[in-house]
């Protein structure tokens, strides 16, 4: 692990103004932001870990918890919304039986709404490890979460 | 490559370019931003290369060119055909082989996959004479469907660099800064103030080394405009941003993108390698002595690090928490030295007001709005897309000339400007043009545009916003952290039916003191939202707490 940090943080000759970008490599290589690897990132760049749980819990694209096998991003920005966003979030919490923003405990599923992903013309946008489905409905959540190898019950499906 | 050292290698370069292609040679250009891709452009893409290749067609027979964002993202995937410039919608990958055997090689028009009129149903075949173009200028983004972001060749190929070969040596450094300032060019970020005078600021201002900061942190819902021209023709801010550091003198810049933007993030950086290779960024650029370089920070997701002083943190490596601006960026910004920060829209503003002077760009737009402004328009609009006016078009021809009116028929309700700091405005407002001054009037933002129809609760709307805006209050000031949290409250219960007599007068002076009081610009506009569908909209609210009734039928607690 010390190895993989190290060759992060040189990408950036080390230079302590790249700590968001330097974390969202670490967090790339590992899903997450591991204890291990902060306290490596602190060492090598002495800068305190409390500033790095600082941006790990300021900023939206970090996660201090294991994430799932399975990335659903939601868009939830306003063209989507206006578009009825929030029927297919009660929709996919219901069936993952997980809220948006969690992993779900087989670590198979991670949902999270996000602000805007800036395809609006195709709204609303479900995005499944990253790739974008647009004009989506409950149907179509439910058979992308089927192909996932989720079970859908049938009256859920309507 | 070998690196450019004067302005006549430029030139020679670009004759070169030029020289080597055909103009008379079938192109086939695909839209490749993000919103085509998420329509599958990348196997239309890919199916095209594999025709070619199938029919062993030579590249004077067809070449393929991967662009940046058309702006007509409601039929997309977009292909067009060049030389004859014919415009293709909703391509499908069976579509392919077709339109390779037909258009490409026997110039024959394929109707179907033509634009077909929702008026006249007539089919329009060439790309500009859509209606949904025919209002739009597109100074700054008119190139994307002409070249492949990727390819500085494409853009020195259409006059690329030619402004910044002028400003490095043919103009003082001074001039550089009077040109802008000349122009009016106000920042299109959203605040509207004049670049020229903020360049001037920073030149002014004592202390070294001095930075130059691109805001390409667009995290509005709903706006993907910086993200369209920084995917679509990356050079064109970086052109921007090297002329902006020779004005201000300056040698360090940074762009900060969001990493949301995974596409806009990889052409810049492939555009900021390609324009080092030639020597038109880093050591000594064309030859002239002048040194300025550019590095990328991606922002981990933040809406206000789109604040200026927040974002400073953000670089610093710190949490993205606005500071009080008594001391403005330009004295003292990032590591406390003179930083200049500008979006992505106006560096990419600053090569045409180079190339065309002063005096032709002040004849676009109004008396202090001049230029072009690209929008997202979208919600519940018919021709969703990127669109590029003039200044001073009314928000009426943008709503119902170029972006076709509402869908299904359904009647216009109001039209949100601006975001999550701007507001929403009735069919009465919509007369108003699009200018800084006018639209600050009514409570807008010039920003992204989102269209509603009367099925959405304009209740639920302001709560979506102040919503969105209490989980990116970045907490540090009282008025925004806990005055934003209480409006939500009182929505909620509002939508709830659970809304008391006196809560809209309540909301109304909590508004007043949370734009006085906060400390950053995400504070002083958060109540826009709440407060402009309060005054032009207050009968709806009423309906929710003497009625206990949703006329849009939205608020679930109501409903049923």
């Amino acid at each position: 692990m010390k190895a993989r940090i190290k060759k992060i943080i040189d990408k950036y000759h080390s230079n302590k103004g790249f700590l968001v970008p330097i974390l969202l490599d670490v967090q790339r290589e590992y899903n997450y932001l591991n204890r291990e690897a902060l306290n490596l990132v602190s060492a090598f760049l002495e800068v305190p870990i409390s500033q790095l749980y600082e941006l790990g819990t300021f900023y939206k694209a970090f996660s201090l918890e294991p994430r799932g096998r399975h990335e659903m991003k939601l868009c939830t920005g306003t063209a989507c919304h206006v578009r009825r966003v929030p029927l297919m979030k009660d929709n996919i919490e219901r069936v993952l039986q997980i809220q948006a923003g969690e992993t779900t405990p087989d670590l198979e599923f991670t949902f999270e709404t996000v602000n805007c992903l800036g395809a609006c013309a195709l709204g609303p946008i479900l995005v499944v490890d990253g790739e974008y489905h647009g004009n989506i409905s409950i149907s179509k959540t439910n058979k992308i979460l089927k192909k996932l190898g989720k079970k859908v019950k049938i009256d859920e499906e309507n | 490559m070998k690196k450019i050292k004067s302005p006549e290698e430029l030139e020679q370069f670009r004759s070169e370019i030029q020289a080597g292609r055909n103009p008379k040679t079938p192109c086939i250009a695909i839209c490749a931003g993000t919103g085509c891709l998420a329509l599958g452009s990348d196997k239309i893409i890919d199916a095209f290369k594999e025709e070619i290749s199938k029919q062993g067609l030579d590249t004077d027979v067809a070449t393929i060119r991967e662009t940046g964002c058309p702006g007509f993202c409601e039929q997309g995937p977009i292909v067009v055909i060049y030389p004859e410039e014919i415009c293709y919608l909703r391509v499908a990958e069976k579509d392919v082989p077709e339109i390779i055997s037909k258009t490409v090689i026997n110039k024959e028009v394929i109707e179907r996959l033509a634009y077909k009129d929702p008026t006249s149903n007539k089919r329009i075949i060439k790309n500009f004479d859509i209606p949904f173009y025919k209002k739009q200028k597109r100074y700054i983004i008119g190139n994307n469907i002409n070249i492949d972001p990727r390819s500085i060749e494409d853009y020195i190929a259409t006059d690329g660099y030619s402004a910044l070969s002028k400003v490095l040596f043919n103009m003082s450094q001074e001039n550089v800064i009077e040109e802008v300032t000349k122009a009016n060019l106000r920042g299109r970020g959203g605040g509207g103030f004049p670049t020229g005078l903020k360049w001037k600021a920073t030149r002014k201002a004592k202390g070294k080394p001095k930075y130059l900061i691109c805001n390409a942190n667009e995290g509005d819902p709903g706006a993907f405009n910086d993200r369209a021209v920084l995917e679509g023709t990356p050079h064109s801010v970086l052109e921007g941003m090297v002329i902006g550091s020779y004005g201000i003198g300056c040698h360090e810049g940074y762009i900060y993108v969001q990493n949301e933007y995974p596409l806009a993030v990889e052409n810049i950086t492939i555009a900021i390698e390609k324009a080092r290779e030639l020597g038109l960024l880093g050591k000594d650029i064309m030859g002239s002595g002048f040194d300025f370089d550019v590095v990328i920070v991606r922002g981990g997701g933040a809406f206000v690090c789109g604040e200026e002083t927040a974002l400073i943190s953000s670089i610093e490596g710190r949490s993205g928490e606005p500071r009080a601006r008594y001391v403005f960026p330009a004295e003292r910004g990032l590591y406390n030295k003179p930083t200049n920060i500008n979006n992505v829209e106006t560096w990419a503003n600053i090569p045409l007001i180079i190339n065309k002077g002063a005096e032709w760009y002040r004849s676009i737009g109004t008396e202090n709005s001049k230029g072009t402004k690209i929008f997202a328009l979208v919600g519940k609009i018919n021709n969703t897309g990127l669109v590029e006016i003039p200044m001073g078009i009314t928000l009426r021809e943008i709503v119902y000339d170029i972006g076709g009116g509402i869908p299904k028929g359904r009647k216009f309700k109001a039209v949100q400007v601006g975001g999550p700091s701007g507001g929403c405005i009735p069919e009465s407002h919509l007369d108003l043009p699009v200018d800084f001054d006018a639209l600050s009037e009514v409570g807008l933002m010039i920003g992204g545009m989102i269209v509603m129809d009367d099925l959405t609760c304009m209740v639920d709307v302001a709560l979506y916003f102040i919503k969105f805006l209490e989980e990116e209050s970045c907490g540090k000031c009282t008025p925004c952290r806990e005055g934003v949290h209480q409006m939500r409250l009182i929505l909620e219960r509002i939508t709830e039916g659970n809304g008391k007599k006196e809560d809209l007068e309540t909301i109304e002076c909590m508004g007043k003191a949370i734009i006085d009081g906060s400390l950053c610009g995400l504070g002083g506009t958060a109540p826009n939202p709440v407060l402009t569908t309060l005054r032009y909209f207050r009968d709806e609210y009423e309906a929710h707490i003497k009625e206990k009734r949703c006329p849009a039928g939205v608020c679930k607690a109501l409903t049923t």
